[in-house]
């Protein structure tokens, strides 16, 4: 397997090698978990959206075949052979890659991480796909967009201990000020059991009959409460929405029981860690805390104190786009 | 015997006592709607219950029930993606099926090898949950993945009440018939409460506990279909911990861990009262941080009346078989 590993890419290199455009067009490596996982394809489609903005670019999209951070390690080592630009990194361990990716800095590669992180001391900077502040406003927007007269919602989470549930549920209770007339009456946790979660959902519908939208931040407890509101036929009177993936959603959106939901966009991401990479290798921007980068038409990322920095709202899903999106992740 | 009656009719009572409570908070719980509501949300719990009893009869216990319905539920989910237009009658055979064999193997090693079947099921537990793994690759399943006959057969609604809870009806039909009046029922009964005096009558103890696991497994399996047509998604954790409120439910239902002792009624008593708690809880308003401890308090204290009233109940059957010998 690893020998098979190594001949893939190795092979993978040669063929870049052969594909080169020109010499003097920058080469942006995308690095991602896995090849041949929808999320990162649709990603590499945005690397190639912002390639060929920028025009002088050339992407290399690579990665292992397993998601492993050894295999990422070859994967990387062969990069900083070809003496690639830039790298830009989701990363299978946050630690596992620090030595490889800080060689690869002393040769003059700028290197980033997206979606998943690596730590500080291993990439310049790192693009967050949101924050918690923009999760929080965007999942009661999401509700309140749908109730332009106001209304009763109500939040189902994973367990009373999961952090970012409970810090994106804080975030979205600071900004319901924004929101008039919507009222949060309960939260109630679906454990992230597919099974518990149907039945808070409908304890909801049953304790509060004014209930106009369930508010569900995690994948398990949305797709539940879409199957229990479409089940108790209240579709069309209770909304769902919260974060889910699109191929998860599909068929909450097609029956109608959600109207619309939020998660990151694979492409935008792709997009902006290539816009970001490109920005660092070009010199035109410093990767240092306070610093603010250009993403092209997503406007600019600001890094905070570790160098980090949170691309965007969540993208919103819903009926115009989900066929789109739902084979993609 | 009395005795016996007098455990079901007490859990009844209990149920009724609860029922009533909730009732007092919420009104719109105890309406005949909302009944059938809460009877077709246990309908699994019930199923898988009586599996469990059968096992549990043998002086055996089956901890593989939870990921044997996951693994069924995501194998023919997975088939349901590839053939749509599978009949459900075909589903459901496969799911029988696929889960009996499962029972079968966990049966073969507590019968052939004579490891201890909660060795046995906690190992097939956690290969189970790792097959589905390899077959799904991590990835779930999805509503709009399945075809609509796939999700919608255990939602038909026949006289009022949606097929999932027919078949739980069925089960539980079946299941007090074959425990009552056949030979493999009553060999169940002899081969937990005195293995020794049923070897010397001419019951094969160990094959009566396969025949335990299987019926086990078969159910596991159908309960592994409705799980994920109820709830149209399959991945790998589905039902995870379930094979807990199983065996809570078994043992509230007064059957006795040291086998021998128990009741179909017992069974389906027992889940039928933890599925009203868990029903109750989201609507009556309790914080969540308190709906662990109350669901657990209230298995503590159902399974210590257990243990008292157990200590009678052996003595009294022994008597009572005797006097039917």
């Amino acid at each position: 397997m690893k020998h098979f590993a190594k001949l893939l890419a190795g092979a993978a290199a040669l063929g870049l090698m052969a594909g080169t455009a020109s010499a003097d067009d920058m080469r942006i490596a995308l690095v991602v978990k896995a090849l041949g996982i929808g999320f990162f394809e649709a990603a590499a489609k945005g690397a190639e959206e912002a390639a060929g903005e920028l025009g002088d670019v050339e992407i290399i999209y690579t990665g292992p075949t397993d998601t492993t951070a050894e295999g990422q390690i070859e994967v990387i080592n062969s990069l900083i052979a070809q003496r690639v630009d830039a790298i830009a990194i989701s990363a299978n361990d946050t630690d596992a890659l620090v030595p490889t990716l800080k060689k690869a800095m002393q040769r003059g590669i700028t290197v980033i991480s997206w979606d998943s992180g690596v730590a500080p001391e291993g990439r310049q900077m790192h693009l967050n796909p949101s924050s918690n502040p923009l999760i929080g406003n965007m999942i009661i927007k999401l509700a309140a967009d749908n109730l332009p007269e106001g209304g009763d919602v109500a939040v189902l989470s994973a367990t009373t201990t999961s952090t970012n549930q409970n810090i994106w549920i804080d975030e979205m209770k600071k900004v319901m000020g924004d929101y008039p007339g919507i009222n949060l009456v309960a939260t109630v946790y679906g454990d992230d059991l597919a099974d518990k979660s149907y039945r808070e959902a409908q304890g909801l519908m049953q304790s509060y009959p004014d209930l106009d939208a369930i508010i569900a931040p995690t994948s398990v407890g949305i797709v539940a409460a879409a199957q229990a509101v479409a089940d108790a036929g209240k579709v069309g009177e209770v909304n769902v929405t919260g974060l889910g993936l699109p191929s998860e959603m599909a068929g909450a959106i097609e029956s109608g029981a959600s109207k619309s939901f939020a998660i990151w966009n694979p492409i935008d991401l792709g997009y902006a860690a290539t816009m970001i990479a490109y920005n660092l290798a070009k010199g035109e921007a410093e990767a240092e805390p306070g610093a603010a980068i250009g993403m092209g038409r997503l406007g600019e990322v600001t890094l905070d104190d570790t160098n980090s920095g949170a691309m965007a709202d969540p993208f919103v899903y819903d009926s115009s786009n989900i066929d789109e999106f739902k084979s993609i992740f | 015997m009395s005795i016996l009656k007098h455990r079901e009719t007490l859990l009844v009572a209990v149920i009724a006592a609860l029922l009533a409570l909730i009732a007092s908070r919420f009104p719109g719980f105890v309406t005949p709607r909302n009944l059938a509501a809460v009877f077709t949300d246990t309908a699994p719990l019930m199923i898988l219950a009586l599996g469990q009893m059968a096992v549990i009869l043998t002086r055996c216990i089956d901890l593989s029930v939870a990921a044997n319905l996951a693994l069924t539920g995501m194998t023919v989910a997975l088939l349901n993606t590839v053939a749509p237009d599978l009949p459900v009658v075909v589903t459901l055979v496969l799911a029988i099926g696929l889960g009996a064999v499962m029972g079968a193997v966990n049966g073969i090693l507590v019968w052939k090898l004579e490891i201890p079947s909660i060795v046995v099921t906690l190992g097939t537990m956690t290969i189970f949950r790792g097959i589905i793994f390899l077959i799904s690759d991590g990835q779930w399943v999805n509503a709009h993945e399945m075809s609509a006959g796939f999700t919608g057969f255990p939602r038909i609604e026949i006289l009022g009440l949606p097929v999932l809870a027919w078949i739980a009806i069925l089960a539980i039909a079946v299941m007090a018939l074959v425990m009552s009046r056949t030979v493999l029922g009553r060999a169940i009964f002899a081969a937990g409460s005195n293995p020794h005096a049923a070897a010397y009558t001419g019951i094969d103890v160990g094959r009566t506990q396969f025949a335990a696991f299987v019926i086990s497994g078969a159910l596991a399996g159908l309960t592994g279909y409705l799980w994920i047509a109820r709830y149209a998604v399959a991945y790998v954790d589905i039902a995870g911990g379930f094979e807990l409120d199983v065996v809570a439910a078994c043992v509230i239902g007064g059957i006795s861990i040291a086998g021998g002792v128990g009741t179909v009624a017992g069974a389906v008593l027992g889940a039928l009262f933890l599925g009203v708690i868990k029903n109750a809880l989201p609507v009556v308003d309790v914080s969540p941080f308190w709906q662990l401890a109350i669901s657990g308090a209230a298995i503590l204290i159902a399974v210590a009346f257990n243990a008292r009233a157990g200590r009678r109940q052996g003595r009294v059957i022994l008597k009572s078989a005797e006097q039917a010998a």
